[in-house]
Order: structure tokens, then sequence, then C-alpha cells
């Protein structure tokens, strides 16, 4: 089983810990002048996204997680899975909400995502920093008002809630940040 | 394209050359005779938590040193007087924000006083070279059971190595790899992981009178329990040096020695030849003295406000 020693412990690492893959955010090496040393990391458990901190005895070896993240198509959701294609390799997977989580509301079929494979089987879903939605359900727009003061919620077709402008209309493109969950724009048309 | 700059703002490596001016000119208003002594030598250090760089030189193998200190002991065995030594020491597998595996380290020896007293002076250099930089309140002593009791409320000495595993779960932290009865692991653990981050800022912190069982080199004072007379200085959480007042009995040295090889060896780590000259100036005798080596390096990052010891040197190990 492929391992890893402290030593070679950097940010961005997967490694196993209590069953689970989890990637390295930051690595302390710590030694008092005339004593063990240690490595103190903190890391992100990449199933669940809950950080956590982890002393180790600098030397001991640490069992890495096969963990890929992988650019692949989003295709559709049938009801119970979301399934992703490899765009050169035509290779399918199916990741369910335990993976997907949250970010269903973000996936539009035929956008390009980030897919986490932990020993082939997706974990962690990560969308692209911008989408382009379609807003399906909303109060009728207010036409000149341009102020963006105020706002109101807009049903989006993949059932995200975004916060638009109130010139904002039904059957209308919008540019949402997954990160924050706001709305940056109109989408132009391209 | 590649990154061939400097890790150090020219700025900082000026402030590093002044530093290292103003240090020699505290000794030598000290009357302290700065010496330079071997970085190569036959003989390396047993401390199974100190790794030396080794080479090769008409087929013998040469450690590099990790600390002068045992050439300068040698000197003051052969009547130097007090000596100081500024020199690149080398330590493997030390990489970190605090940590270069080669670094400056400042050591001297000062006779007929011991730890308290080198303290005294350890705090007046550090006020002296700092004073352009940093204002610093007045220095705080703890002795190393006043320390644990004050921030934890353990007892170090009488404390068990269950009851130490006990309050690092009930603060949280989650530690791999550390033997069930290596009890000095643990006090480091807290040490580090604490205590540390919890010490009085803008301050001296100086904590002496260490368990016996973390002596390295200092001598041990008899009593109930036994503690050495080693001492550590804090300055805003980091480590900044490590004194003693020094063993002079040879055939303790050797012992420790001995045992520092056995502990290599249990942990699979490669016995090293022990320093016999050393040994011989201690039989031949060691005048009454204390000392300690201080990370200059360190030193600089506290004077500018710096976290990275990178930011310090003019190249880290990263551009070498």
């Amino acid at each position: 089983m492929a391992s890893y020693s402290t030593n070679e412990f950097r940010s961005g690492l997967k490694i196993m810990i209590d069953g689970d893959p989890c990637s390295i955010i930051e690595n302390e090496f710590v030694k008092p002048g005339k004593g063990q040393a240690f490595n103190r990391v903190k890391l992100r458990n990449l199933k669940t996204g809950r950080v956590l901190e982890k002393t180790y005895k600098s030397g001991e070896s640490v069992e890495a997680a096969d963990v890929m993240d992988t650019d692949m198509q989003y295709l559709y959701n049938d009801g119970d899975a979301w399934h992703f294609m490899h765009p050169d390799t035509f290779e399918q997977v199916a990741a369910d909400k335990s993976a997907i989580g949250e970010m269903s509301k973000w996936l539009k079929e035929q956008d390009t995502v980030t897919v986490t494979l932990w020993n082939g089987v997706p974990i962690a879903v990560t969308p692209p920093n911008h989408v382009v939605l379609t807003v399906v359900e909303t109060d009728p727009g207010v036409r000149g008002d341009t102020s963006g003061g105020g706002g109101k919620p807009a049903i989006c077709d993949t059932g995200a809630v975004v916060r638009v402008p109130l010139f904002i209309d039904q059957g209308e493109n919008i540019k949402v940040d997954t990160r924050t969950g706001e709305y940056v724009g109109r989408a132009k048309d391209e | 394209m590649r990154d061939w700059q400097p890790s150090a703002s020219l700025e900082t490596l000026k402030n590093r050359a002044r530093l290292l001016q103003r240090i020699r000119a505290f000794f030598h208003a000290r009357q302290v005779l700065e010496v330079e002594t071997p970085v190569l030598s036959r003989a390396g250090v047993t401390d199974p938590h100190l790794e030396s760089f080794a080479t090769e030189d008409l087929g013998q193998t040469f450690y590099l040193h990790s600390s002068p200190e045992f050439p300068m002991k040698r000197l003051l065995a052969a009547g130097s007087g007090d000596i100081y030594q500024l020199c690149k020491v080398f330590r493997r597998d030390e990489r970190g924000r605090r940590h270069n595996p080669e670094f400056t380290l400042l050591e001297w020896y000062r006779l007929d006083m011991d730890h308290h007293q080198l303290m005294q002076e350890v705090d007046a250099l550090v006020r002296a070279v700092l004073n352009e930089q940093l204002t610093l309140e007045a220095t705080r002593y703890f002795s190393y059971r006043q320390l644990f009791e004050t921030f934890t409320g353990l007892e170090p000495f009488s404390a068990g190595v269950e009851e130490l595993k006990q309050y690092t779960g009930q603060q949280g932290l989650q530690i791999s790899g550390i033997e069930a009865d290596d009890k000095d692991a643990w006090l480091d653990i807290i040490l580090t992981h604490v205590i540390e981050p919890a010490l009085p800022r803008n301050c001296p912190v100086f904590v002496h009178d260490y368990p016996a069982s973390q002596a390295a080199l200092a001598r041990i004072r008899e009593g109930t329990p036994a503690v050495a007379e080693r001492f550590e200085l804090y300055l805003n959480g980091m480590e900044l040096a490590n004194g003693f007042h020094e063993l002079r009995d040879s055939k303790e040295q050797r012992r420790r020695f001995e045992k520092g090889n056995r502990a290599r060896q249990q942990a699979g780590l490669a016995e090293v030849p022990m320093d016999e000259n050393l040994l011989a100036a201690l039989e031949a005798g060691l005048p009454d003295c204390s000392g300690v080596a201080l990370g200059v390096d360190r030193l600089l990052m506290l004077a500018l406000g710096k976290t990275d010891i990178g930011e310090v040197l003019a190249f880290d190990s990263q551009r070498t």
C-alpha cells in the first residue's frame, strides 16, 4: 500500500485518516531544540468537508489516499444518481447524493465540472466558479430599474434560488458565482 | 523560469548585517573572545532527536556540526577564558517556518556563571540588539514546574504519562505515533501545542530547571526531584535559546553519550562515534561555566516581524 513519510507532507497531499480520505491544507514542522520533532497538520476530510487537526511524530508513515481530481462533463440525473463522462475516454461514473450534496443546484447538463474520485468512486463534485442558469420563476421584471437595490429571489432551472436585481425577467439567462451563490450579471449570448 | 532571486529582501539583509555587528559589539564590550572551530568533525552527536549530515574524506566519515559545543568546551578546558562563536550549523530533516537545515547559531560560554547569571546576560544581549526594533516589557522567569502549573495546571514532575495523554485529549489534540511510555515526548507536545502559544508576548520568557531526563549537557542538581540546570528563552512564543550550567563530569558525560546511542539503536537510527576529544578535555578539567546557543535567524525574524525563516535568509533551502 502506498504511503507518505511526514517529510513528504505538503499542502494538497491526500492521506487516509480513520478510514476517510483527507487533503492536507497546512503542514507545520514543530521541534523543540532538545526534543521530539512533530508535524502538525491541518486537513480537510474530503468526504465530509470538515477541517481537522492532527499531530504526527516526524518520520512516521501515513497511508496515501488514492484521490484524483478529474474534469468531466455532467450528463444527467436519473433520480438517484448524477452521471458524468470523461471527455477523452467517454468513460462514465455515477455519483450519489452524499457525493453531490449541495452542489446539485449548480449542475447544468453539458457543463464541465471537477469530479473528485477516491479509488475510482466520486466523493465530491466542484462546479465551475461561474455558471449560466435560466430563471424559471420570479416576480415580473421592473423595466428601467437598474438601481440594483433590494432585489428579489429567482428560482433557476437547476433548482437554485438566487437573489437577482428587480429588472430580471422569467426566461432570462443569468451568470452566478457558485462559490458565494451570488448573481454576477445577465448572461450575454455566446 | 528559474527562481534565482534571494528569499530575503535586500533591506532585510542590511538588517542582518547590522544585527551581526551589534552582537559582536556586545561581546567586544564584555571582553569575550570570538573564536572559530571546525565545521567537520570525526565525532557526531548521540542525541536521538538530532540528525547530522555526514560526508567523507580520505575514506573517513566526517559529520557537519549541529552546534559548536564540543570544540568550544575543549578551548575552555585549554584555558581560553570567555568565548563566543557565530557560525552556520547543520541539522538534517528540519525544515519549516521556523527551521532551515542550515542556520546561524550564536553560542557563548562564561566562566564562573551559573545558569541564572547567564540568563541575565542573555536577557541583556537580546535587549541590546533588539532595542531599535522592539520595546520589551519586564522579563518573566518560570521554573519548568511553575510553567506547567501556570499554563496547564499540571505538575510535570509527578504527573504520569496517562494523565498527560488525557490532558492532550481534553485540549482537543489528536496525536499519532508517540509511544505510550515516552513521557518527555508527551511533555514536549504540551509545551509546543498548548504552552508556547499561550506565553506572554513582548517580553523575554525564561524557563529553567528542566526534568533530569531532558538535561542534554546540563549538570543535574540533586533534590526531590532532581532537576537539570538548563534554561530556554522564548520571545513572542518562539523558542530562541537553550543554555546549560555545563556538565563537567567526564564519566557522567560518557554515560549520557552511551545512553544516547542506545536510544538511537532502539529507534532504528545509526549509532554515531562519541567525541573522545571532549571526554578527554573534561577529564583534564573544564572550568565552572555556563553556555548558551541562540538562533540568530529567529532573532532577526522577531526583530523584523517575519513569520517564515526564509524571509531572513539570503537563500532558503528551496533555493540552494
